[in-house]
């Protein structure tokens, strides 16, 4: 049943509808990247969502990672005449003319979680996360909590050169400055997978005397952070005591982690954008007020005190 | 049989040398390479590490080797393992007993095969295109089946397959080594190796020989596919879940990279599965050497494509010649020079 | 140098060896102004050979060649053009999809301040193709017309780049008659203009409408030149494809018993496109040997018997009992054995060793899951090299390494180790020395006299002669004629053939 269901969802190629056309006072369309992640899943589910708790008719096109087909997306709405245009760009270039037809056609373009390489004027908002902050929140919680004691850092990176790497790996080492007991021992890419966090975790331990010189472990994905607890699980050490775990995004596997007491932060990467950003549109609609150009969503702290468990049931359901 | 010995090993050298420079290199910037204790019953150590993340592309490397061997390739086997490691963890989450999910992933996996080979034998498409379908057209099957996400799953029998030991080895090593030799034995045991062979160097003075040429080229695109299933299942009970996105990911490359280092040719004919497993572990040396080292990982790429053109420059036949050719200049030299002493 | 007369290019003792054969054994060759020269021989005579070693696309072992009397020595392709030795191929070696114009003058466009000057280029062009009846659009992509026109704007670069020698292999393979026609115009008025033009091809009607002279090829070796005129059509088919020897070997031999049961009949037997259905009654030892042209049929013949092309009419008996031969498998089935025409792509597996070259069709037959042991796969492989001679250092040696010769003795073995009953050669001794063949030949008739049934097929009358017990003459992918007891003479199996061959041109 749920593998059917997968396989028509799947099917819905770019530009075909979503949702109902009843009494809606808004129509909006939403030019989606793919689902080449859970994440990603989770943000297609909350915007619908989202849409249907405020009465918004979503049209919702599945690029399938190809710039091309979010262009003919975006061109199917502005001749559907939609109120407003929701855009996940799937690269930052290569905007500018479909933009500049959107803007001919007096719709609001919002763009979510990532940006573009355009003139602001072509579009309304931006709804993204802080990279930096990110990194600086999971920086700040570490140095809060070991609080003065001196502590052995390794850290698993993102994939190289990629923007979240760079920018999460930033933030914490901002976090960390001015706090001479904090050192980066290591750090190496995992790739942002689970296969490759456990590999490297496993060389990391080798390497810093079996992981008795390590006192936490900052991963710029959950997903890493999981693969990584299994190689300190195996390594006969104790994850969440033995050394801190603090990872980046929220997924509902490290909620499980840190309810079994494997994992001890994580900090939100929200797949909540379009709630933001319907919240703007509603705005501009209602009296014409513009929202700035950037809406930065929250880069929330969860930590075992949070109630992990119920937090985990309530995501899993999100598609992640 | 001293004389099959003697040959076997022959044939191993350069990658045995090979494999043991990368060790003693990276003993150099990891001193504590070579220690290997015993913890929670069983091995721990860098060593133990190459042998264990090894395993995919170690048993990748053996099926890959004989479809090589067949003149074929098969870049779908990345793919195949997204697919099965998925087919694995979805079936065990709905509540199938382990037997029955190693039974359905395996079968997966062979029809897989099954596919590509018909492809290639009985339609006569090029093997890097019809492979390709798959490799291309797989990962979406496996996210279909994962529906997107990372499907996890707890039950114990099949994480024993990834993180369990056996005799102080971790389970993924046990599982290669067991199947390998299992394959090379029905290869080269049997009539299988020559006829493989056969078929990769002339398929059509085979045919006229009477090889049933299309049944052996299905076949080996079937072991493939039953390569990638284990090598699936071992990558989705390391980590207890299928990653339909990043499971096998560019994997087919280095399986058959591991083919190559291990000598066999692109071409077909000739091939030594001992040597592609050498090969596939020399790869995984290089990996975990890397990240032992504590080099910025900007350099990982870097450092492992110039060891890697170093080993494969030290097999072209100019440079051997020319190695066989110093021994020869020194062998005739020593007297000389003893004399005008 | 005036000695050499009126000839235009002198070739004198050409040698070309390859790894195991002589290609051209010290061939002579000369061409006068203004003739058409016709270069015949079977395949592997060594005419294609010869042509490559002229246009410098082999480099020849030794001889001389003379141009215009100044000893030339092309090193290559383009080198021979710019001398004056231009080659028109049967595949145009054009570029299909530039204009006409460009592929007249490509690599030497009239220019214009440094740009190509394409006006000036396609009136040249068109000027160009004038002198060759010729009316085209020159702007036009050549592949945009027929072949036959193609043909001539090569022939018209060829000759405008080189201008004295002008080769044409094969060049009418696939013109229909109107084609040929206006090509032979063309070929009268280059004659006419002092050119010397060596044409090569298989059609002898057309041999005898365009050239003056004749110069036949056999086995890499120089068998005559001689005036189209004046040489029978008879004597042109026994030169091609010999008859000296063929008497005194066959009178030498007694005639062999040939009275044994009917093992194989083939009724109606045939494939559409590759041979007309024929009927063929094969005797426990019996040699049927097969002659015929070039593209007669003969090979086509074997490759349904075997099974390697799926015949789709008629029927096929073994020992009374009706058979499918679908496979070459089957038909191992049914210990049939075959070695293939072209051993290379054939017939060896080029990296295995003689030993697992030789027990593959065995091992083949009996299934991958009960080998061989290596005891017995060397014993058979031992057995073999020492019954046939077949010269290797050892039995491990990757039977590349083997002389053709040698290849062909292990193709062999390879089917005598299957204990065969009905064994088919195709040109057993093409490409191989004179000693191997004596050897093969010897081989045939000892196998003859075990009780083995052979079909043979060669392009060697002698040969052919020598051990056949019955012949099938083969013309048009037809089997036209079949010769027995004191009918089997070269002068019969070539009147044979060049009957059929007048029938067909008539």
């Amino acid at each position: 049943m749920k593998f059917a269901k997968a396989l028509a969802s799947a099917t819905i190629l770019a530009a075909c509808t979503f949702g109902s056309a009843s009494a809606a006072d808004l129509v909006v369309g939403f030019s989606q990247i793919g689902s080449e992640s859970g994440w990603r899943a989770a943000e297609t589910t909350l915007t619908k969502q989202q849409a249907q708790e405020r009465g918004i008719d979503l049209k919702f096109a599945d690029a399938q990672q190809k710039q091309e087909n979010q262009i003919k997306a975006l061109r199917s709405f502005i001749a559907q005449g939609v109120n407003a245009i929701l855009l996940a760009p799937v690269v930052a270039t290569g905007w500018d003319e479909v933009l500049q037809e959107a803007k001919d056609a007096e719709i609001p373009v919002i763009l979510l979680d990532r940006t573009v390489d355009a003139s602001d004027d072509l579009y309304m908002t931006a709804v993204t996360s802080d990279l930096v902050h990110e990194g600086n929140v999971a920086g700040k919680w570490l140095a809060d909590t070991v609080a003065g004691k001196p502590c052995n850092i390794v850290e698993l990176q993102g994939t190289t050169g990629s923007s979240p790497a760079i920018d999460r790996k930033k933030g914490f080492e901002q976090a960390l400055s001015g706090h001479d007991n904090l050192k980066i021992v290591r750090s190496q890419t995992g790739d942002f997978t689970r296969t490759k966090g456990k590999e490297v975790m496993e060389s990391f331990l080798k390497a810093e005397d079996g992981g008795k010189n390590i006192c936490a472990l900052y991963a710029h994905n959950d997903d890493m952070a999981v693969g990584a607890i299994q190689a300190i699980k195996e390594a006969g050490l104790k994850p969440g005591s033995d050394i801190l775990v603090v990872s980046i995004d929220a997924v509902p596997d490290i909620f499980q982690a840190m309810a079994a007491g494997e994992a001890n932060a994580t900090v939100e990467l929200t797949p909540n954008m379009a709630g933001p950003a319907f919240d703007a549109l509603a705005a501009f609609q209602k009296d014409g007020t513009k929202p700035p150009k950037w809406i930065q969503t929250e880069s929330k702290l969860y930590t075992q005190a949070d109630d992990p468990m119920k937090i985990y049931e309530a995501k899993k359901g999100l598609g992640y | 049989m001293t004389a099959t010995l003697k040959g076997y090993a022959l044939r191993l050298l350069p990658q045995i040398i090979a494999l043991a420079a990368i060790l003693l290199m990276v003993s150099f910037v990891f001193p504590g390479f070579f220690r290997l204790e015993i913890q929670n019953g069983r091995l721990y150590g860098s060593l133990i590490d190459i042998l264990n993340r090894g395993a995919p592309v170690v048993l990748l490397a053996i099926g890959m080797t004989v479809v090589i061997a067949t003149k074929g390739i098969d870049l779908s086997v990345g793919a195949v393992m997204a697919i099965c490691g998925a087919v694995a963890a979805s079936s065990i989450t709905s509540g199938h007993s382990l037997a029955m999910t190693l039974v359905i992933t395996l079968g997966t996996g062979i029809l897989c095969g099954l596919w590509n080979g018909v492809l290639v034998a009985i339609l006569d498409i090029q093997p890097i295109i019809a492979t390709l379908v798959l490799m291309v057209a797989g990962r979406g099957i496996a996210q279909l089946v994962t529906e997107g996400a990372i499907l996890t799953f707890n039950d114990q029998g099949l994480i024993f397959l990834g993180s369990g030991s056996f005799a102080w080895l971790p389970l993924p090593v046990i599982i290669w080594l067991v199947f390998g030799i299992l394959v090379a034995l029905i290869v080269r045991k049997t009539a299988l190796g020559m006829l493989i062979e056969a078929i990769g160097i002339n398929r059509q003075a085979s045919t006229l020989s009477g090889v049933l040429t299309p049944v052996l080229l299905i076949a080996a695109y079937m072991l493939s596919g039953l390569c990638a299933a284990i090598a699936g299942i071992i990558a989705a009970a390391d980590i207890k879940g299928a990653d339909a996105n990043n499971a096998g990911l560019w994997l087919e490359l280095d399986a058959i990279l591991a083919v190559v280092i291990g000598g066999t040719s692109l071409l077909g004919g000739r091939f030594s599965i001992a040597a592609s497993v050498l090969g596939a572990i020399i790869i995984q040396s290089i990996n975990t050497g890397i990240l032992l080292s504590g080099f910025p990982p900007e350099f990982n790429l870097i450092i492992k494509a110039a060891i890697i053109v170093f080993i494969l420059v030290l097999q072209s036949p100019p440079v051997r010649n020319a190695f066989t050719f110093l021994a020869l200049l020194r062998a005739s030299r020593k007297p000389t020079e003893r004399q005008a002493r | 140098m005036q000695t050499i007369g009126d000839n235009l290019l002198s070739a004198t003792r050409i040698d070309k060896i390859f790894p195991g054969a002589k290609a051209l054994d010290k061939v002579d060759f000369h061409l006068r102004r203004g003739e058409v020269h016709a270069l015949l021989g079977e395949n592997g005579a060594g005419k294609s050979t010869l042509v490559k070693c002229l246009t410098g696309a082999y480099r020849r072992d030794g001889g001389t060649i003379l141009l215009d009397g100044v000893e030339v020595d092309p090193r290559d392709t383009f080198n021979a053009q710019k001398l004056g030795i231009g080659t028109v191929y049967q595949e145009v070696n054009l570029l299909p999809n530039l204009t006409v114009a460009e592929n007249l003058f490509l690599g030497r466009q009239p220019r214009r301040l440094g740009f190509v000057d394409v006006a000036a280029m396609n009136r040249q062009a068109r000027a160009l193709l004038e002198n060759y009846e010729l009316d085209l659009d020159v702007t036009r992509t050549l592949d945009s017309y027929s072949v036959a026109i193609q043909q001539v704007v090569a022939i018209a670069r060829a000759v405008d780049l080189s201008g004295k020698v002008l080769i044409l292999d094969e060049p009418t393979a696939s013109l229909d008659a109107h084609e040929v026609e206006m090509l032979f115009r063309i070929v009268r008025r280059l004659k006419a203009r002092g050119l010397g033009i060596v044409f090569i091809t298989h059609f002898l009607e057309q041999v005898y409408e365009i050239s003056d002279r004749i110069t036949v090829l056999r086995n890499g070796q120089l068998v005559g030149t001689r005036d189209t005129a004046t040489l029978e059509r008879r004597d042109l088919i026994s030169m091609m494809i010999g008859r000296e020897l063929a008497a005194e070997i066959r009178a030498a031999r007694e005639e062999p018993d040939v009275t044994g049961p009917v093992r194989y009949r083939f009724k109606d037997y045939g494939r559409k496109g590759h041979i007309s259905p024929f009927d063929l009654d094969v005797r426990a030892g019996e040699v049927v040997g097969i002659a015929g042209l070039l593209g007669s049929g003969r090979t086509e013949t074997a490759e349904i018997l075997f099974g390697a092309h799926r015949a789709d009419s008629g029927a096929a008996e073994v020992d009374g009992k009706t058979v499918q031969l679908s496979s070459p498998r089957r038909a191992i089935a049914q210990r049939f054995g075959f070695c293939p025409e072209d051993r290379k792509t054939d017939g060896i597996v080029g990296d295995l060793s003689v030993r697992e070259n030789i027990v593959l069709a065995l091992q083949a037959r009996r299934g991958w899951t009960r080998p061989i042991s290596r005891t017995e796969q060397n014993r058979l492989a031992d057995h073999y090299i020492r019954a046939l001679d077949i010269r290797t250092a050892d039995r491990e040696k990757p039977i590349r390494l083997l002389s053709g010769g040698n290849q062909q003795k292990a193709i062999l073995a390879r089917w005598l180790a299957t204990e065969p009953e009905f064994l088919i050669l195709d040109e057993p001794t093409r490409g191989i020395d004179v000693g191997a063949h004596a050897e093969i030949v010897r081989l045939i008739e000892g196998l003859r006299e075990k009780g083995m049934s052979l079909l043979v097929i060669s392009s060697e009358i002698e040969e052919l002669v020598a051990y056949s017990t019955r012949i099938l003459v083969l013309r048009d992918r037809q089997h036209v004629a079949a010769l027995e007891g004191n009918r089997i003479t070269a002068d019969q199996i070539i009147e044979a053939i060049a009957s059929a061959n007048e029938r067909g041109a008539a």
